[in-house]
């Protein structure tokens, strides 16, 4: 259906009544405002993250963290540019990639596991469907804890300082399983599957060539929260990425890291340069959180309907 | 179903059961080796865990570990007893609290939302207010430092450009705000997000159920009562039992970063997770056992009290369990 003509219907039966059971002009500007306070409570502190981060070191001195700097500026950007690991790349840049290749193949490679698990478990003739279910339903409420999965983790799939630690641990999980189950069981009908075996097709190419492209709302919906997850990550890296090695850091942990690394690029930048005035080491860690904030804050309003169908779906029990 | 039936149905495992197989196999895989081998790890809590140098896991706690039966639950007394209280405490307070409140405010501001007549000023405020749930406790943290750094956070220069006197706020002494600051912190992240999970449910309920409440002259409030909540049921019984069952979880990042692990707060943010966490990376020597017995405490009670949640619902109204 298409959305013009579900407005037009909801207008000609519904108007008269939505005006007539409409809250009173009072109520509905107390709501309003009430709404519009807390918008900004939500959107407020990376306002003033991003005024931090453009205001000049003095500045804060001066005034602390302000609304409004006595001095604008860029150069906790500049130093930003400057903050370089051993191989001359600017760590952030560095970080930056990293943290895009890691959502990137992680996203990739969750998307995979989920769907394809998700469509097995929507057969509703496959022999071994009762026994999938309980594998996936275990985890859900139980689980090996921090201490045995680290320890599986390192020792038993020697994961430690890799990229594949961000990644694997976050690839997959029951919920999103079950969202995706529950999408094609109720979305994809029975007779394009059986139209395709008839065809002579086997389930792979079923699968890839006739229930993928009908499925893009569901997997796009995956995807985005495969993307997010990724890219906020901090807490596997915290576990299996060792402080040292700073070219694995993805942009999250190097905001963890920060305090070390200005330290450790303090102590540097006095030894190069004697005249050099100190580090704006204030306004750099907020620019750093600005740099990792803004894609996010930027792509999310586009993406928000595919989330909200997501927790929709995920609603329905199964 | 008989033994007869269920015997024919294994015998024919068609070529289809096979592709299937084959194509779930990765999945499988990775449940396998990220889900099912860490619960075998749980054995660690049973056990005197060695690492032997040079030799893998599995040789480490088989060959190299002695059983040592419910010993390591000793780390409930092994530390002084107020901290082994305040974990417990503050890991259950802190979860009936969030349960409680991340029903109740989202639920209503669902509702107000949905009632508001500029459909173009809730759609934006909506986004706005989803906005924290996509960020992580890392840049939440530095918001909340940008507000209560001690030098130069925002609420102390206010506090003395006043006159009065700046408050510690990562220290001690601001321990008695700290539980509010948290408190604040996770409505703050996760309001959005639950308003809209609630908010599109109400969306689903059908208009016809209103139109006819109004003829019969129902006011509004008696049509959130009787319509609204109760097709809200089961999506919030849902979201409650599936809290239940973190209920020995904690928010990590939540306690562990915006608090920046500051050691004289401990004993208002410390949970089993922060306990387990600090135990491992900032233990010099951890003590494996202990920190396994923990983990094994947490998922073991998080399960029974999932399944009793869920039980209990389920005799309640069968409609609604999750299981």
């Amino acid at each position: 259906m298409s959305t013009a003509s579900k407005k037009s219907t909801r207008h000609a039966t519904g108007s008269g009544m939505e005006r007539f059971n409409a809250l009173r002009p009072g109520t509905n500007i107390a709501y309003s405002a009430m709404f519009i306070l807390l918008a900004f409570l939500c959107v407020i502190p990376v306002i003033f993250v991003v005024i931090i981060s453009f205001s000049s070191e003095a500045s804060i001195g001066k005034v602390g963290y302000s609304f409004v700097p006595a001095e604008w500026s860029t150069e906790a950007y500049q130093y930003v540019w400057h903050l370089r690991n051993s191989r001359g790349i600017p760590t952030v840049v560095m970080a930056f990639f990293t943290s895009i290749g890691i959502t990137l193949v992680g996203t990739v490679l969750g998307l995979i596991l989920i769907s394809t698990m998700g469509y097995v478990l929507s057969r509703r003739s496959f022999k071994l469907r009762g026994f999938y279910t309980t594998l996936i339903f275990i985890p859900m409420i139980f689980n090996g804890g921090l201490l045995s999965t680290y320890v599986v983790n390192t020792q038993l799939l020697g994961l430690k300082n890799t990229y594949w630690a961000l990644i694997l641990p976050l690839a997959c999980s029951s919920f999103y399983v079950i969202i995706m189950r529950t999408f094609f069981q109720t979305t994809v009908p029975d007779e394009i599957i059986e139209s395709g075996r008839v065809d002579g097709a086997s389930q792979l190419r079923i699968f890839a060539q006739l229930v993928l492209p009908i499925s893009l709302p569901a997997l796009a919906t995956i995807a985005l929260f495969l993307t997010f997850a990724y890219w906020n990550d901090w807490y596997q890296a915290s576990l299996y990425i060792e402080s040292s090695k700073h070219d694995l850091f993805p942009l999250q942990y190097v905001l963890v890291n920060i305090e070390k690394n200005i330290q450790y690029l303090a102590n540097n930048d006095m030894a190069m340069s004697a005249n050099s005035t100190a580090l704006p080491s204030e306004t750099m860690r907020m620019a750093i959180v600005v740099i990792a904030v803004v894609p996010i804050m930027f792509s999310y309003p586009f993406f928000q309907k595919y989330f909200i169908s997501g927790l929709t779906i995920g609603a329905v029990k199964g | 179903m008989s033994v007869q039936t269920k015997k024919r149905k294994k015998s024919r495992f068609t070529l289809d059961d096979l592709q299937l197989f084959f194509l779930s196999l990765p999945t499988v895989v990775w449940y396998i080796l990220f889900c099912y081998l860490p619960m075998f790890g749980l054995v660690i809590a049973f056990k005197k865990y060695k690492v032997a140098p040079g030799k893998g896991f599995l040789w480490s706690l088989f060959n190299n570990s002695a059983w040592s039966g419910l010993d390591n639950f000793r780390f409930l007394f092994a530390n002084n007893k107020t901290t082994t209280i305040n974990m417990f405490r503050n890991t259950i307070g802190y979860n009936i609290i969030f349960i409680i409140l991340g029903v109740v405010i989202p639920v209503t501001l669902a509702i107000m939302i949905n009632h508001i007549r500029s459909q173009k000023l809730a759609k934006v405020t909506q986004t706005a207010m989803f906005l924290p749930h996509f960020l992580s406790w890392v840049v939440v943290g530095y918001f909340v430092f940008a507000f209560l750094s001690t030098d130069n956070g925002l609420v102390n220069r206010t506090i003395l450009s006043f006159g009065g006197t700046p408050i510690k706020w990562y220290q001690g002494e601001a321990a008695p705000y700290w539980p509010w600051i948290l408190i604040f912190l996770h409505m703050w992240k996760t309001m959005g997000y639950s308003m809209v999970v609630y908010l599109a449910s109400i969306k689903g309920i059908d208009e016809s159920l209103y139109e006819a409440a109004m003829i019969d002259g129902a006011t509004k409030w008696q049509q959130t009562r009787y319509i609204t909540l109760p097709m809200l049921k089961t999506i919030m019984i849902i979201m409650f039992i599936m809290a239940v069952g973190k209920i020995f979880n904690s928010d990590f990042g939540l306690f562990y970063r915006t608090t920046r692990n500051s050691s004289s707060l401990t004993s208002v943010y410390l949970t089993l997770d922060v306990y387990v966490y600090n135990s491992m990376f900032n233990n010099p020597r951890p003590v494996y056992g202990y920190i396994s017995a923990a983990g094994f405490l947490q998922s073991v009670l998080g399960c029974i009290t999932m399944v009793v949640a869920n039980t209990i619902v389920r005799h309640v109204d069968n409609e609604s369990a999750l299981f």
